[in-house]
């Protein structure tokens, strides 16, 4: 049994939920900031492709620099359309951000509960108790 | 780990909103303040923000004031000559500070320095949890 393979999907998961709280709370401070535009990313399609591994970067020599695993490169950031725009440009709706904050630090718990739960199970494995 | 620089974004954005939040104290306190010349006079001052990008990842960026704007609109002149700051003419002239305007200001300031706290808040707590990951 490979550890890495049971554990992967979460983890990744949970790296691409932390990576989405930043752009959200991008999106949050600059929600007073003249034409700036709030910006979401696609997690289904950028879990699909960190899985693959086909999405991201991928290193063919031992001295190429991995960059975090290839989940970086394989997220691109869309502006998501704003419901009011203000006058000044900017286009954040400061409750949806509050909303997709809240939702995606609840996934990113659900995500360290399952990977928990994974390894408290192997660790029982291993003990045999 | 990723979850750091959400420190670095919204500690940008409250410090921003904390300067936001000075300005409007100084216009506030100042919005009855008289001058004896046009130019002298107090002029409602707004800070200007600006997307501050990371260089190494385009997509996160935190917030920075590029400077302090001050309202070139037209300021109160009223006929007071027994005011010991008029002029020959017997006028003094006032702030051009709009006091309603600055309250709103203040209102918007604060909420999003609030919401800023939350995100840090939860941010925090996801590290914590994260960090007791396994035990």
């Amino acid at each position: 049994m490979n550890i890495d393979k049971v554990l992967a999907p979460h983890a990744t998961a949970l790296s691409l939920h932390a990576q989405r709280a930043r752009l959200l709370a991008t999106n949050l401070a600059n929600a007073d900031t003249p034409n700036y535009k709030a910006k979401d990313m696609d997690f289904k399609a950028a879990l699909g492709a960190a899985l693959k591994g086909g999405g991201g970067l991928r290193t063919t020599d031992s001295r190429h620099i991995n960059p975090d695993g290839g989940v970086v490169a394989s997220t691109r950031s869309y502006e998501r359309i704003s419901q009011q725009p203000s006058v000044d440009g900017n286009a954040v709706d400061t409750q949806v951000e509050q909303a997709q904050f809240t939702r995606n630090a609840i996934d990113y718990q659900a995500s360290l509960r399952f990977l928990n739960g994974t390894i408290k199970g192997l660790l029982s494995a291993i003990k045999g108790e | 780990m990723s979850l750091f620089t959400i420190f670095d974004i919204a500690g940008s954005a409250m410090s921003a909103q904390n300067i936001r939040l000075n300005t409007t104290a100084s216009n506030l306190a100042n919005s009855e303040t008289v001058s004896g010349s046009e130019q002298q006079a107090y002029r409602s001052r707004q800070p200007v923000f600006a997307t501050m990008l990371d260089q190494a990842n385009k997509a996160v960026a935190g917030v920075r004031v590029t400077g302090i704007t001050t309202d070139n609109s037209p300021v109160q002149k009223e006929y007071a000559p027994q005011n010991p700051m008029a002029d020959e003419q017997g006028y003094i002239y006032k702030s051009n500070v709009n006091p309603v305007e600055e309250m709103a200001n203040m209102i918007s300031a604060s909420r999003s320095y609030q919401s800023n706290v939350e995100v840090m808040n939860t941010s925090k707590e996801l590290m914590l949890q994260t960090l007791r990951m396994g035990q």
